[in-house]
């Protein structure tokens, strides 16, 4: 891909960066003198305050894919992008703070692999603590990858150079500190990240002449790509039909496969974000915690969705700021960095380029300390070896975090060498995510679920979602990674992304079909007493009179939710 | 909590705008064209000192409240 101008730092840019770095690091050595039991290391001595264990259930997932993605999707799809914030991720937050918290707070499990232990089997345990263990260590190593390559293109830098420092800076302050380092750090990068990308968002709105003004330029973005004037800035109007709007979707692909499916799945069975919340001081603190991280969240739209789209209105109206692919598309992975570029002057220039790179490092790090986790609670207590002090555990712990980071330093070298491996590991374990949130329901909700159910469920659940991806494709692809790789295409949809809600569509149909029919069919394997404080209808009603309304779950899910259909409206 | 979050949050945004502030004064003008013209390292240093100063704030009166020894650490109070 060609460069697009380098951009040169600063003193003052290398000094703010340096400082970040000292108290990134400061931190976790303060930390240090905390970490006394495995308890200590993988879930803070659940001990963290409601408040900082929101910042960071956000924040944890403020990775790569979310700053850099979501700026691209904003240049390319534009305020539509915004469904992955009010449709997708708000009322997931919300479900998992009222309905799942009790049961993973309740139950004292220790990960979201140990919940289904206690609540179906060992063989659904190990199935989920395998296949989420390998995707954390591939998404960190995408996350080095991205963060490397992206400061190869933009500043020049080495990118071995950049490799080896993001991998020592999180291992160093993991290692000292545990969770509580990593939860800490999380809550620092997320005000750095609103602080760094904030005179973005600002300064690009005053050069567009405020919000009337991008939408007068993006409705040239719109109208010159073939599509109705609002397509870029009307989050609901065009999405009656999929050819109307560039998403290529229709809404109830929309809502049901990114809304119910995909986003009730990520956020209310990824241990990556839940562990945040395990890590709560409370059961009233955990339940608060996707709700507090809820109301930044539903605002997210505006600092990292926006600058793409202003991004997008530049490139279109004044002419070639994005570089542009060998596709002839522009390359919008680089909206981000660029409008970085285009309005920060040195100073402000290193801020917003530390956040971009803290964003990256909080999503490394989220993925590490979720991985030391599983490995060490679920993989290697389980099935290597059982019964050791927990003395033992904690330095298998400390262990765990030095390969996982190998291990992701790995998979981002691999990745510079096999781009397909990797895009295919992803599409595997996108098979692997669809059906959980199904599995989950099923379990929380319905006490006859068996554990076959849930096990082989799950397995046609995969399987629904690996045949549905074989036999489709999207519009203009060739058959292979995208699609169609069971030689029959039967349907083409519009885009990618609506293939892939479809397919998650069906894999969560397949898994909550098949696992109610499995579950009939077998005897149940847990009895009512084993399942108190598992399922719903045999777990006490939280009551929270004794709290002032304001920390009170359902009325934070209220206020949430209201907001949230507010910010639909006004942007519809 | 072991660690009051606010005064690294606080103390870390303080120097960064304390950094932005004095480099927005002393910096040539010609590169805040690209800004609009606006000189945003000294009017977004000010908004973060501003910002560090008022965590540092709540995290001192906080430490000062509950005495140097964070709660977990004090001796239990019979009441």
């Amino acid at each position: 891909m060609p460069a697009p101008q380098q951009i040169h730092l600063g003193a003052i840019d290398y000094t703010i960066l340096i400082v970040y770095f000292a108290f990134v690091l400061g931190i976790g050595w303060a930390l240090r003198r905390f970490v006394k039991s495995s308890e200590d290391f993988f879930l803070s001595g659940r001990s963290i305050p409601a408040w900082i264990a929101g910042l960071a259930f956000l924040s944890a997932n403020l990775g790569a894919q979310e700053v850099i993605g979501m700026g691209a999707s904003g240049a390319k799809y534009g305020i539509m992008t915004s469904h992955f914030y009010w449709v997708g991720a708000i009322p997931a937050m919300v479900f998992v703070g009222i309905f799942m918290m009790p049961f993973y707070y309740g139950s004292r499990a220790r990960s979201v692999p140990e919940y289904l232990k206690l609540r179906f089997d060992e063989k659904t345990r190990g199935f989920n603590a395998i296949t989420f263990a390998v995707m954390t260590v591939f998404s960190s190593g995408i996350s080095m990858y991205a963060l490397a390559k992206l400061l190869e293109l933009v500043l020049g830098w080495n990118f071995h150079t950049s490799v080896v420092l993001s991998a020592v800076i999180v291992l160093a302050y993991i290692f000292l500190g545990g969770l509580t380092s990593a939860i800490y750090n999380e809550v620092l990068q997320f005000f750095l990240i609103v602080m760094g990308f904030l005179p973005l968002v600002l300064l690009g709105l005053k050069d567009m002449g405020g919000w009337a003004g991008l939408t007068a330029k993006l409705e040239t973005v719109a109208t010159n790509a073939g599509y109705a004037a609002g397509a870029w800035s009307d989050s609901w109007h065009h999405l009656n039909a999929a050819s109307a709007n560039p998403m290529g979707v229709e809404w109830f692909g929309m809502v049901m496969g990114l809304g119910f499916v995909l986003s009730f799945g990520y956020w209310c069975t990824d241990f990556l974000v839940v562990q945040r919340a395990m890590a709560a001081d409370s059961m009233a603190a955990a339940r608060r915690t996707p709700l507090l991280a809820a109301i930044p969240k539903m605002l997210f739209p505006a600092l990292v969705i926006l600058p793409g789209m202003i991004a997008i209105a530049l490139h279109v109206t004044r002419g070639g700021l994005l570089p542009i692919g060998s596709d002839g598309t522009p390359n919008y992975n680089l909206a981000v960095p660029v409008m970085l570029a285009h309005y920060l002057p040195s100073g402000l220039l290193g801020l917003g380029l530390t956040a971009l790179m803290a964003s990256f490092m909080s999503g490394m790090a989220g993925n590490v300390t979720a991985f030391n986790t599983v490995w060490t609670y679920d993989i290697y207590q389980s099935y290597v070896r059982p019964g050791q002090s927990d003395g033992h555990y904690l330095r298998m712990g400390h262990a765990a975090t030095v390969f996982g980071i190998l291990l992701s330093v790995a998979a981002a070298y691999a990745t510079t060498r096999f781009n397909n491996i990797m895009d295919m590991l992803q599409l595997v374990f996108a098979f692997v995510n669809a059906p959980l949130f199904a599995t989950f329901l099923l379990g929380m909700f319905w006490r006859r679920t068996t554990g076959h159910g849930a096990f082989f469920g799950l397995l046609i659940g995969t399987a629904a979602a690996a045949l549905h991806h074989g036999l489709v494709l999207p519009h203009g692809a060739a058959p292979g990674l995208k699609g169609g790789f069971l030689g029959a295409v039967l349907h083409t949809y519009p885009s990618e992304m609506a293939q892939n809600f479809w397919t998650a569509i069906f894999a969560w149909s397949a898994c909550f079909v098949g696992t109610i029919v499995i579950s009939l069919l077998t005897a149940r394997n847990k009895s009512d007493d084993d399942l108190r404080g598992l399922v719903y209808a045999l777990t006490p009603r939280q009551t929270d009179h004794d709290l002032p309304w304001y920390k009170r779950p359902a009325t934070l899910a209220f206020i949430v939710l209201g907001l949230t259909l507010v910010l639909n409206v006004i942007f519809w | 909590m072991k660690l009051d979050l606010r005064l690294p949050i606080g103390l870390m945004f303080a120097i960064f705008g304390a950094l932005l502030t004095v480099y927005g004064l002393v910096s040539d003008r010609a590169i805040y064209a690209r800004s609009l013209g606006v000189n945003v390292n000294l009017w977004w240093g000010l908004v973060l000192v501003a910002f560090g100063l008022v965590m540092l704030g709540f995290g001192i009166r906080a430490r000062r409240k509950r005495g140097p020894l964070a709660r977990d650490q004090r001796p239990p109070v019979v009441s």
